[in-house]
């Protein structure tokens, strides 16, 4: 056996065995690539992610609510931290994966590109957007890479309070006013559908489920993922007391799971193209928040340099 | 002034300083130059919501008549705030926050250590409790005002403007009136003009050690505490009450 088949026949045995892969063992450059490239995704989707709530951080109705979304907002700062974290164990610099994504070269999640158009918008994106978030995030924390495996523990625990607070706005909103019952209704039929999107394409089209199976990164399929989602999530409607929008969801005793209707690929595709609502403005607020403080991060490192030049006191 | 109006008085302008802040700092969400920077001033600003939170309830159990946190922060009006005028400046870039917060955190540092032997209980426990969080908020001014400031021809530049454009706010500060003068003689709040030696102190020795210039003392604006304020202070409130507003009685 050649040097390389003995490294990955180890490989091979750590994964199928249920063990971490850290980030000094050796690994193959595809499992390096596939997770730098699915961290990076989720790291730009935590920083993207705060601006469609952060929309409505000045403008929240009470100063609880105020308190709370704020505290939820920096938290997806911080999980973005951990994640970029997590990438550079693998050799690639948070500078290099944020470059990417300005340019358009990584993605983030396409959810984050549909507006916050009322204040029941955050109550929706915490209900069903991070829920579905942790429907995807659960397994992940068995992931075989150490380092993602143990961030993704930590945010898993975050992005429970998150969904809870969400489901405890929309619950006092759907028992309170009309309007106010309105506008959780409203909310929920909008961010329905594209919360089912976010597992991804169904299982025939998804492009690299078969192997981040066997790599141990990925453990259950988008629509696997999907449909325990939807289970989970019926019954928590009817406690709102709020209606969702899908005329074909029933209960199929036989399967033992609840049918729901054709999501719309297409829009799903033109999201994913950069034809949602709100691909360009999100980017460019970023890239303008990148730029703006460029002269900041400078400062920083000439400041850390003349520091480092004088002579030690 | 009856002792209870005065204590009133006290609460609610920590109050409203802390609310005012903590809404400037928030605005900077998703927009602040780095990741680390993101966490950092919306902890800050969390920290101050809450000490704004306990002393505007505070202020409002005092009052008595039944206004809570909320009735006091989204139902009155642009004149009846009494927040200095610093605190409600526009961010500007990051060079101006991290001046307002120098000379804030400076200013807030010292009230506080004060206020823990007020005779006011409540604003005594607040005042312990936030003293530590403000002496963090001071240090990240600091150690921002000696980067911006000592680190590259620009951010020196940029510093310096911002440092220019808050300073005339601060005399506000320091300014006496029958509220602080009552507070003095009841021992609920300290005599301005005694903070004034060590935040002179403080400050002159962060922009010394900073390469910056110390802004000459010329215009002096004011009127904050009595409810005059700045223009765009209108703009803030349309954007922090409209929504609590357009649903009169609802709970959230």
């Amino acid at each position: 056996m050649d040097p390389t088949e003995a490294l990955e026949e180890h490989f091979r045995r750590t994964v199928e065995g249920e063990q971490r892969i850290e980030p000094r063992d050796w690994m193959p450059d595809a499992y390096r690539a596939t997770l730098v490239r699915q961290i990076a995704q989720h790291a730009h989707s935590e920083i993207i992610g705060m601006q469609p709530e952060g929309n409505w951080i000045t403008r929240a109705p009470s100063l609880r609510r105020k308190a709370i979304l704020m505290a939820k907002v920096q938290d997806e700062a911080g999980h973005g931290l951990y994640l970029y974290a997590a990438a550079e164990t693998l050799g690639t610099s948070r500078d290099q994966l944020l470059d990417l994504l300005h340019r358009g070269r990584q993605k983030y999640s396409s959810i984050f590109n549909y507006p916050t158009l009322t204040w029941a918008d955050v109550g929706a994106i915490g209900w069903l957007v991070d829920g579905a978030a942790i429907t995807n995030q659960i397994p992940l924390c068995r992931c075989s890479y150490g380092p993602y495996a143990r961030a993704m523990t930590r945010i898993c625990k975050e992005e429970s309070f998150h969904q809870r607070q969400g489901f405890e706005l929309l619950h006092t909103l759907s028992h309170g006013t009309a309007a106010q019952l309105a506008m959780a209704q409203d909310a929920v039929n909008r961010w329905w559908w594209p919360s089912l999107m976010m597992f991804g394409p169904p299982d025939a089209e998804s492009a690299h489920g078969a192997r981040s199976a066997a790599w141990r990164i990925k453990r259950h399929s988008n629509d696997e993922l999907r449909q325990r989602f939807v289970d989970m999530t019926v019954p928590q409607s009817e406690v709102l007391g709020v209606s969702l929008p899908d005329p074909e969801l029933r209960w199929n005793a036989e399967r033992g799971h609840y049918d729901f209707g054709a999501l719309d690929w297409e829009e799903f595709r033109a999201v994913v193209r950069g034809d949602g609502p709100c691909n360009r403005q999100r980017l460019a607020h970023r890239v303008a928040a990148h730029e703006e403080g460029a002269w900041v991060r400078e400062a920083a490192l000439a400041y850390a340099e003349k520091r480092r030049r004088e002579p030690a006191a | 002034m009856t002792e209870v109006e005065v204590r009133t008085a006290c609460a609610l302008r920590l109050g409203d300083d802390g609310l005012v802040l903590s809404h400037r700092l928030a605005e900077w969400a998703s927009r602040a130059p780095e990741l680390e920077e993101d966490v950092a001033l919306t902890n800050i600003a969390l920290d101050l919501l809450g000490q704004a939170r306990t002393l505007l309830t505070h202020a409002g159990g005092l009052e008595g008549r039944g206004r809570d946190e909320n009735d006091l922060a989204y139902l009155r009006e642009e004149r009846d705030f009494v927040n200095c005028l610093l605190v409600e400046q526009e961010n500007g870039d990051f060079g101006s926050t991290i001046a307002r917060q120098l000379l804030w955190s400076t200013y807030q540092l010292g009230l506080l250590e004060a206020l823990t032997r007020s005779t006011d209980s409540t604003l005594a426990a607040v005042a312990a409790k936030a003293v530590k969080e403000v002496a963090y908020h001071r240090d990240h001014a600091l150690q921002w005002t000696l980067r911006l400031g000592d680190g590259t021809e620009e951010s020196h530049r940029r510093m310096q403007a911002g440092l220019d454009r808050m300073w005339p706010f601060t005399a506000e500060l320091f300014e006496r009136d029958g509220v602080t003068a009552e507070a003095v003689a009841l021992g609920i709040g300290p005599d301005p003009d005694g903070l004034r030696p060590g935040w002179d102190a403080a400050v002159d020795a962060v922009l010394t050690e900073a390469t910056l210039r110390r802004p000459a003392d010329t215009w002096a604006p004011t009127g904050g505490r009595r409810g005059l304020h700045t223009e765009r202070f209108g703009h803030l409130l349309a954007e922090m009450q409209h929504l609590h507003r357009s649903h009169p009685g609802a709970r959230w």
